[in-house]
């Protein structure tokens, strides 16, 4: 079960099949879905992209690429711009970064989620979606071991089970939930703290 | 939980190694933004100390030999060729029409880094048959990459990509007649450098140094604190001919900087600025 009291940002990573998942995730949350949600997904560079246009057909949430400086607010979903790694400062900006690719990636999972780990600590929530790759396992840890809640999709829903089976193997995962149940989850809890 | 504990670099750290590179070797560092830097420092921490600060402190304020590595990996120095090939095809179509009014083109590389990006810019002007009449210069902090930039031999392996964007930025060329494959490189002809100067320009101290018709700083403000940003944005105003244009990276923008009224958008989506004639 998704208890979203206290919580104060979600992130949510993923790669092969990660867009279709994550509009999933994002369909059923209404257009004042109290939790900003940070969203990194593999994607590629160097092409116009119409990511935040495919997303934002799917769900009454704003959704926006982040920019750098910019703060985090609620009742949006911002993805991280192509290209770049997304960090958060401490006062709860974010910050862009074209440092070195990390595990083949840029954006890095991983990156975020620690930045996360780092700036949000037990107030945080993560979840990692489908991919073919191990970026964002370790970075849930990270957020596990300083208190955030930590999900994977079950591997079982899941286009490519790499991604959430890396995390769970090194046991970063509170709890496995379905793709179908996540954004499900997700209104419920947020239903609760209102 | 090694995990964890590779996280040694915090707040306190950080402003600690700002404090020691400055007073200890006069560079500047307090107007970067936090989370890139620390991410920088952790980094060097875990591959030249094992993780153990207080180590990298110590050679930092004591080894000069150790301090110019230091600074090298200190700073991000990733570029690529023609990254985002739409911002140097909107360059083709809207900037160097006018820059071909000029009989001498002064274009300034600000943060240049190991030069990719130079050469993608000479090749524009190289087809727009006004790279005889430019002068371009290019800048950094670092003089290591500066002395790559000088070269102009990048890594064969990445020539692939680099083709794929040069043909996305509107490159209709044969772009392997730019450069000669020798030992897994490619060097980029002679032609190209005749009109490059390279030379160390620090954007946290150094100011204005000449007139320019074009001045591109990618991927560098993004590091930078608000009050920073906007001492760089007005360098380049004092650096501009009325007219000239300014290039920025796809995610920066004017916005922080007191002087953003001194500038129009030529094209806002590929952060391709203008000085206004009258300022
Ligand atoms: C990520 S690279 C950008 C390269 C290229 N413009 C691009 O977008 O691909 C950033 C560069 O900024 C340089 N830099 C950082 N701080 C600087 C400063 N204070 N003055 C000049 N250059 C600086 C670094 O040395 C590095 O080469």
């Amino acid at each position: 079960m998704i208890d979203l009291t206290g919580i104060e940002l979600i992130v949510i990573g993923g790669s092969a099949g990660g867009i279709k998942a994550i509009t999933e995730v994002l369909k059923p949350l209404p257009k004042d879905f109290p939790v900003p949600i940070v969203i990194v997904l593999h994607r590629l560079k160097n092409v116009p992209s119409t990511l935040q246009s495919v997303i934002q057909y799917h769900t009454l949430l704003l959704v926006k690429e982040a920019d750098e400086k910019e703060t985090i607010k609620p009742r949006c979903a911002y993805i991280a711009p192509a290209n770049y790694h997304l960090l958060i400062e401490k006062d709860k900006t974010f910050a862009l970064d074209y440092s070195e690719v990390v595990k083949y990636s840029r954006p890095s999972i991983d990156i975020t989620f620690e930045c996360v780990a780092n700036v949000y600590g037990n107030k945080a929530l993560g979840i990692l979606l489908t991919g073919a790759n191990s970026d964002g396992a370790s970075g849930l840890l990270l957020m596990k071991l300083k208190g955030a809640k930590c999900y994977a999709q079950d591997p079982k829903s899941a286009e490519v089970s790499t991604m959430p089976q890396s995390a769970i193997d090194i046991g970063a995962t509170d709890e496995l939930i379905a793709l179908n149940r996540i954004g499900l989850l997700l209104k419920q809890a947020a239903l609760k703290i209102s | 939980m090694a995990e964890a504990e590779r996280y040694v670099i915090g707040e306190v750290e950080v402003e600690r190694i700002i404090e020691v590179i400055f007073n200890k070797r006069g560079i500047d560092f307090s107007g970067y933004s936090r989370a890139s830097f620390s991410r920088r420092i952790q980094r060097i921490t875990d591959r030249d100390s094992n993780g153990d600060f207080e180590i990298i402190v110590q050679r930092v304020s004591e080894d000069k030999l150790y301090f110019d590595q230091f600074l090298k990996e200190v700073t991000v120095n990733v570029t690529e060729m023609f990254r985002d090939p739409s911002f140097f095809l909107a360059i083709r179509k809207k900037v160097l029409p006018e820059l071909g009014h000029h009989h001498k083109i002064r274009l300034w590389h600000a943060a240049c880094s190991t030069g990719e990006e130079v050469y993608s810019m000479a090749t524009l002007l190289h087809e727009s048959n006004l790279l005889e009449r430019s002068v371009i210069y290019g800048t950094d902090l670092n003089s290591d990459v500066l002395k790559k930039a000088k070269n102009g031999v990048y890594s064969a392996k990445n020539i692939r990509e680099y083709t794929t964007n040069y043909q996305r930025s509107g490159g209709s060329g044969n772009f392997s007649d730019y450069y000669q494959a020798a030992y897994g490189n490619a060097v980029f002809k002679e032609f190209f450098r005749k009109n490059m100067v390279f030379s160390e320009h620090n954007l946290v101290t150094d100011g204005s140094f000449n007139e320019f018709n074009l001045i591109m700083c990618r991927n560098v403000l993004i590091y930078f604190q608000k009050p920073l940003q906007s001492r760089v944005i007005r360098i380049f105003k004092e650096s501009l001919a009325p007219g000239g244009f300014l290039c920025l990276g796809s995610k920066e923008s004017l916005m922080f900087a007191d002087d953003h009224d001194a500038f129009e958008e030529v094209d806002a989506t590929q952060k391709i600025y203008r000085k206004k004639l009258v300022v």
